[in-house]
């Protein structure tokens, strides 16, 4: 016999950077919320393994249109409800030292400016100005969004989670879910360790475990986690503003990119090429000489600077590289919020927004563009060219 | 030199170096060649190396271990630990009170790939436990890199001058810590298969079957070893009371590390918290430096140290505070008094038994802890691991020696090198090493007052045993196979030749000789000493005490012996009367300074009290978290950035585990934290293989 235990409105799967905005926007909206989460607290899958870069400044309208509103929220927290968060409008500045990146940078800004992003190219001297720490040999110039910014992820969601406990969201950690209750194609309920929940909604926000929660209810989601491996330094003065990005391949990475966080530590990360796929997270030997070379030929100053600490996180990644946001047609209640391809910190307040909106049933026709970008049911061809 | 040096010391030599300039915040002062930044400022009467850049709370030597990141300073311009790194001509020392700049560099310098390197062996650390199985290994021409994070070997046997205990055919009882590092250090550098990487820190090991080590400070290598040996020792638990981050209070290991490596006087009067082996011992180095010892307290009814330990303390003077903890540490730049308590049964202070002594330095010596992070990685990672020493459990040195040496051949087995079984025996004495002190016995009753014999002091079951193997005639008596029994004289009063050998070599000093046969009513007493104070000379009045420093009486002395190959141990002798003699365990040469209470109490806010000191996190951040349910120490740690700092919470972890205990909470209910790398902090150039040196002297 099950444990029969309450009902709630809407049950979320995961307690990270998806899954915590969400309860907060639906606890604003009055609803009844559970988040259920494997892990003992708020956030130990990957969002503190995020770095906390947060722009709006990528190539797809729809995740364009969330972060925006992200932005707004995460740099507006502080003054609304004290927490600092330690958001910074630092910028974002993707850099071009080849012909190859200027061309990719420049035909993407086109779409970037047309979608009404703040974005200028900047030529060399003007890049200089603004990161004069940049290595100035065969620098050609770069890209330069000053809205952008970053925080930390780790108080952010914190914050976001202790609002949401607030405003009578409940959140049970070490509590496994095993099982999606259906009855008549429709979600009834979670079973987990303890019980069974009752549940009109339930939302997928697994992140890397997308997949496997997919699967209790017969869903094949095209979610696989491949393994970024990431450093953070002592804390120095002042040195660059915007977070960096570096798209030049090198052998063994794709994009690497740094910036330095509020604390004056620096931050930074490497995109594996090939990529590295599945669910190890135990550091290797190769990240630290791989990623030291890059930085310093970036940035040489940084030569000097000491490294403190390294992980690895897991990028829940689509094969478009953009997220999958939207109701299961097969199943009634059952909404996806998946596959957010290391972008979820980014994402998840304007997501969780999104996500209210169509549980509450008040999606607007601007949410109705995006949920056609994001659609589970879209044919996965094309590639986000900035993800 | 002036400055706060230790001018001369019975024990060690004190060596003639080269002396060398730099300035302190724009100040010249003078240094020796080879010390570490710390030592020449301690030396210089600095204590205040900086100012936390969070709240502006000075910041001084605490570990002098390079493991806490509390000692940092700008040197020409570049932060870094002063306790690791060692000073130049000419440096420019500053404060490290702000963020560092980093220098200006116009050119990318060629970066290259890291070596790999493959072995059979790769010990981590070269202390005891390391070097002892190094030794086995070398024996037997297996190819080994031994690496260690200082610039000599020896772990802390090179701070250690005491006469060690345990057996003398295992590990050197009876000998010096210091020269038992010599000793191991000259015997492994026979073997040539041995690589000796000094100066080496290992960084991480890593999922992918490679260790990164740092190489000589400077250079990253990547090991890929068959087998690896943990033998990296223990750390220093530490306490969490208010003023605890004050310059002037430390480690044990630290005060050590300063007084009898670096011959630096980093205190004047000293009061010890812990009456462990580790606290009686400090004691004891600290007042053979000429450094008062104000006191001792212990939390527990009894010392947990072995007696003749706390009997030497006692003998001397020092006033041991058992039931005591410490309330605070008082001051404001740095320590200028202690305040402690009496506890109750439930380790709780009573009010009104508060007592503040004046002192400028705490040492808190509460235990220690295994350096065991890098093991747990190699264990979860799959790597064919051993662990030896205090790295797999904590004890004395010599259990650390021994299980050295039968890890190694335990390796060498392994790799088909040994073809003979560990003996049995091994292992039985590798346990017996480890016991703690056992009951305390009553003495026995002093036999016929005639002829010659000696009198042990010593009155509790502790695994030793040189007395028996070093005299001549074979007349003391410990058994072999368990070396923890108290020894006993099996010679008649004629047997005994009065070789002395077994007062200079017992490490408790408490062997004494009661020679009657000159005069049966007033005997020679001869009794063993290791201070270089002015009573040496004979026919000087010295107080006589017993065991637990209870004043016999007020003798003259009759001959001082200082014999050449007693290593510095002075034989000090007495004529007395057959009532007392041999009741003399130990002799007094100084006025005592009597330790007196100050007048005051320091009001108690344990809220206040640093837990992560790199953070500055306190007790009361930490514990409303806890009591609002927080279980989960990742969370605590993102909230508060408690052990989020430089030294990778190598200090707070167990601070932060004491505060769930003090709630009733148990260690079931905990979410420990993730450990990561790197060990410690280093330049991002030397992963690019960028190795050129840092740009240092003027």
């Amino acid at each position: 016999m099950k444990t029969i235990l309450p009902h709630y409105d809407v049950i979320i799967i995961g307690s990270g950077s998806i899954g915590v905005p969400a309860a907060l926007s639906l606890a604003q909206a009055g609803l009844k919320i559970l988040v259920l989460d494997s892990c003992a607290s708020v956030g130990q899958g990957s969002n503190k393994r995020a770095i906390g870069g947060i722009r709006a400044t990528h190539s797809d309208p729809a995740k364009i249109r969330l972060c925006l509103r992200s932005i707004e929220i995460f740099s507006t927290w502080q003054e609304q409800f004290g927490d600092d968060i330690e958001w910074v409008r630092g910028g974002y500045s993707f850099i071009a030292y080849t012909e190859r990146e200027e061309k990719i940078l420049k035909d993407l800004l086109q779409t970037q400016k047309r979608l009404g992003l703040n974005i200028e190219w900047l030529n060399k001297d003007a890049l200089l100005k603004v990161v004069p720490a940049l290595n100035p040999e065969s620098l050609i110039g770069g890209t330069f969004s000053p809205d952008d910014g970053n925080a930390s992820p780790l108080l952010a969601l914190h914050a976001f989670y202790t609002r949401a406990v607030a405003l009578g969201a409940q959140f049970h950690y070490d509590e496994p879910v095993s099982g999606i209750t259906i009855k008549s194609g429709k979600v009834r309920g979670v079973t987990t360790t303890r019980g069974e929940y009752g549940a009109d909604v339930v939302i997928n926000a697994a992140g890397a475990w997308a997949r496997q929660i997919g699967k209790l209810v017969n869903l094949d989601l095209p979610v696989r986690p491949d393994c970024h491996e990431a450093g953070i330094t002592e804390s120095i003065a002042p040195l660059v503003s915007p977070m960096i990005v570096d798209i030049r391949p090198r052998p063994g990475s794709a994009n690497f990119y740094f910036y330095q966080h509020k604390t004056g530590q620096i931050i930074f990360c490497i995109t594996p090429s090939p990529n590295i796929w599945g669910y190890d997270i135990n550091e290797t030997s190769v990240f630290l000489p791989q990623v030291a070379k890059r930085m310093i030929e970036v940035m040489p100053r940084l030569q000097n600077i000491r490294v403190r600490r390294t992980w690895r996180g897991l990028y829940p990644m689509t094969p478009d590289g953009s997220p999958i946001v939207g109701w299961c047609k097969e199943l009634e209640g059952m909404l996806l919020a998946v596959g957010t391809c290391g972008q979820g910190f980014m994402l998840g307040p304007g997501l969780g927004e999104l996500l209210a909106r169509m549980v509450t049933g008040s999606t607007t026709p601007s949410d109705q563009e995006i949920l056609d970008i994001l659609t589970p049911y879209r044919q996965f061809a094309g590639m986000e060219a900035l993800k | 030199m002036p400055g706060n040096r230790i001018k001369q010391h019975p024990i060690l030599e004190i060596p003639t170096r080269k002396q060398i300039s730099f300035t302190w915040k724009g100040i010249p002062m003078e240094g020796f060649e080879g010390e570490t930044i710390a030592s020449a400022l301690i030396a210089n009467g600095v204590s205040v190396f900086g100012n936390h850049p969070k709240d502006g709370s000075p910041q001084g030597i605490f570990c002098a271990n390079g493991q806490c990141s509390q000692c940092m300073v700008f040197a020409n311009g570049m932060p870094l630990k002063a306790c690791v790194e060692l000073l130049k001509p000419g440096m420019v020392i500053a404060p490290a009170n702000a963020l560092p700049e980093l220098p200006n560099v116009l050119v990318v310098p060629p970066a290259a790939d890291i070596p790999i390197i493959d072995i059979p062996v790769l010990i981590i650390g070269g202390g005891p436990a390391g070097l002892s199985a190094a030794i086995e290994l070398g024996k037997r021409g297996v190819n080994v890199i031994l690496v260690d994070d200082k610039h000599r070997l020896g772990g802390k046997l090179i701070l250690q001058t005491h006469r060690f205990f345990g057996s003398t055919d295992a590990v050197f009882a009876g000998t010096r810590g210091i020269h038992i590092a010599t000793r191991l250090e000259k015997e492994l550098q026979k073997y040539d298969s041995v690589q000796i990487w000094l100066n080496s820190t290992c960084l991480a090991v890593f999922s992918d079957h490679k260790i990164g080590v740092l190489k000589d400070g400077s250079q990253y290598v990547l090991i890929n070893p068959q087998v690896v040996l943990i033998s990296t020792g223990a750390r220093e638990k530490f306490l969490a009371f208010p003023g605890n981050t004050l310059p002037g209070v430390f480690g044990a290991g630290a005060f050590q590390t300063l007084v009898n490596r670096d011959l630096v006087e980093p205190s004047r009067r000293l009061f010890i918290i812990g009456g462990g082996n580790v606290g009686l011992i400090t004691g004891y180095h600290a007042l053979q430096a000429g450094i008062e010892v104000v006191g001792l307290a212990e939390a527990l009814p009894e010392c947990g140290g072995y007696k003749v330990h706390k009997d030497k303390l006692v003998r001397l003077g020092v006033p041991v505070f058992t039931s005591h903890t410490i309330l605070s540490a008082n001051g404001k730049e740095r320590v200028e008094s202690v305040t402690i308590a009496r506890v109750d049964a439930g380790f709780q202070a009573i009010p009104g038994t508060e007592k503040t002594f004046a002192c400028d330095s705490i040492l808190v010596a509460v235990g220690l802890e295994p350096v065991n992070e890098l093991l747990t990685k190699a264990i979860d990672f799959g790597y064919k691991v051993f662990a030896a020493g205090d790295a797999e459990e904590i004890a004395e040195a010599s259990a650390a020696m021994f299980s050295g040496k039968i890890r190694g051949l335990e390796i060498a087995r392994y790799l088909g090198v040994e073809l003979g079984e560990v003996p049995e025996v091994w292992y039985h004495t590798g346990e017996i090493l480890k016991s703690r002190p056992g009951m305390v016995k009553s003495t026995e009753e002093p036999r016929i007052p005639a002829g010659l014999y000696p009198v042990f002091h010593c009155t509790q079951e502790i695994p030793c045993d040189p007395c028996a193997s070093i005299c001549p005639k074979g007349l003391i008596f410990i058994d072999h196979q368990d070396i923890r029994a108290i020894p006993a004289y099996t010679g008649g009063e004629t047997n005994c030749v009065g070789c002395e050998k077994c007062i200079t070599v017992c490490p408790g000093l408490a062997i004494t000789l009661v020679d009657y046969r000159k005069d049966p009513d007033f005997p020679i007493v001869s009794i063993p000493y290791e201070f270089n104070y002015d009573v040496t000379t004979e026919s000087e009045k010295v107080t006589v005490l017993d065991t637990e420093g209870t004043v016999l009486g007020d003798l003259e002395v009759v001959k001082v012996e200082r014999v050449f190959g007693r290593d510095h141990t002075i034989i000090v002798k007495v004529r007395a009367p057959a009532s007392i003699a041999p009741r003399i365990a130990g002799i007094r040469s100084k006025e005592l300074n009597q330790t007196q209470p100050m007048n005051q109490y320091v009001q108690v806010i344990p809220d206040e009290a640093i837990i992560c000191r790199c953070e500055r996190v306190s007790a009361g951040e930490i514990r409303q978290l806890i009591r609002a349910g927080y279980r989960d120490i990742n969370e605590i740690k993102a909230i508060t950035r408690a052990a989020m700092g430089a030294c990778g919470s190598k200090t707070c972890n167990s601070l932060i585990h004491r505060l769930f205990r003090d709630e009733g909470i148990t260690t079931s209910e905990i979410t420990e934290q993730t450990r990561r790398p790197i060990f410690i902090e280093v330049p991002l150039k030397v992963f690019a293989g960028i190795t050129d040196k840092r740009e240092e002297g003027s």
